[in-house]
């Protein structure tokens, strides 16, 4: 799993890359702790070049996704597609998480 | 009826091998790469339970057996941890809010609904969870 963060000023992009799964989700949730320490509460997470997630991945999603809500932040997720997709909707995560379908759409809603 | 078998560590950081076992297999069965997406989902979620609920406090032996014929592949996964049956655990709420979202009990779903059909014995001291996949079936989205 690799990770390209870059910072706007509504939000930090976090686009993650590779595979989340058992033995890869808790390096998602690492890194996001380590940037909530650092006071982002902001997130939009590019799921764009993510080929697979399993339970364990959207464990972690929903783990850092409830610390960013106590901390009065947002966590947009942009980009899902394919299998990945089909994920989110057998295990109704898609109605948990706001979903975009670009970075530029979930910018734009994290402005507002 | 050809099968392989791989024996490992029951431990998550032979998932890897795991997988690409279990995906060579379903090369040879020529599964549609639409579909070996859901088989990895459903063997991981096998592995991560029988290393977190069969083998709690211990460590043990993990069978992975891969059995391919005309119509089906079946996975089957044996361990000799304490008997934990998977399929006995309830449901996700899929339609709960994030703060009522519980974590876990995914893992079971997910076997089901990404596997065509699933079952589990307890044999001869083992736990036995067998995974069958059809060429063609497709995953019905919610």
């Amino acid at each position: 799993m690799e990770f390209q963060i870059q910072k706007e000023t509504a939000a930090t992009v976090v686009a993650v890359i590779g595979r989340m799964d058992a033995v890869t989700a808790p390096e998602y949730e690492k890194k996001l702790a380590g940037m909530m320490d650092e006071g982002e509460k902001n997130f939009i997470i590019d799921f764009g070049k993510l080929d697979y997630i399993s339970s364990a991945g959207l464990r972690a999603l929903l783990m850092t996704g409830k610390r960013v809500k106590s901390l009065g932040g947002l966590m947009l997720l942009a980009n899902i597609g394919g299998a990945v997709k089909d994920v989110f909707a057998i295990s109704g995560f898609g109605t948990i998480f706001p979903m975009h379908d670009t970075v530029q759409s979930a910018l734009g809603a994290a402005e507002e | 009826m050809p099968e392989e078998r791989i024996r490992v560590d029951a431990k998550l950081d032979r998932l890897e091998e795991i997988v690409g076992f279990v995906e060579d297999c379903a090369d040879r069965f020529r599964l549609e790469d639409s579909r070996k997406f859901g088989l990895n989902i459903a063997v991981e979620e096998a592995v991560v339970n029988i290393c977190s609920y069969a083998y709690p406090d211990t460590e043990g032996m993990l069978d992975v057996a891969c059995r391919v014929t005309d119509e089906s592949l079946v996975i089957e996964l044996s361990d000799s941890g304490i008997p934990f049956n998977i399929l006995t655990l309830p449901d996700p709420e899929t339609d709960a809010a994030i703060e009522d979202r519980e974590i876990g009990g995914l893992g079971g779903y997910f076997i089901r609904q990404f596997s065509d059909a699933v079952s589990y014995t307890r044999r001869d001291g083992m736990n036995v969870l067998t995974l069958l996949f059809r060429r063609g079936a497709s995953i019905e989205l919610p």
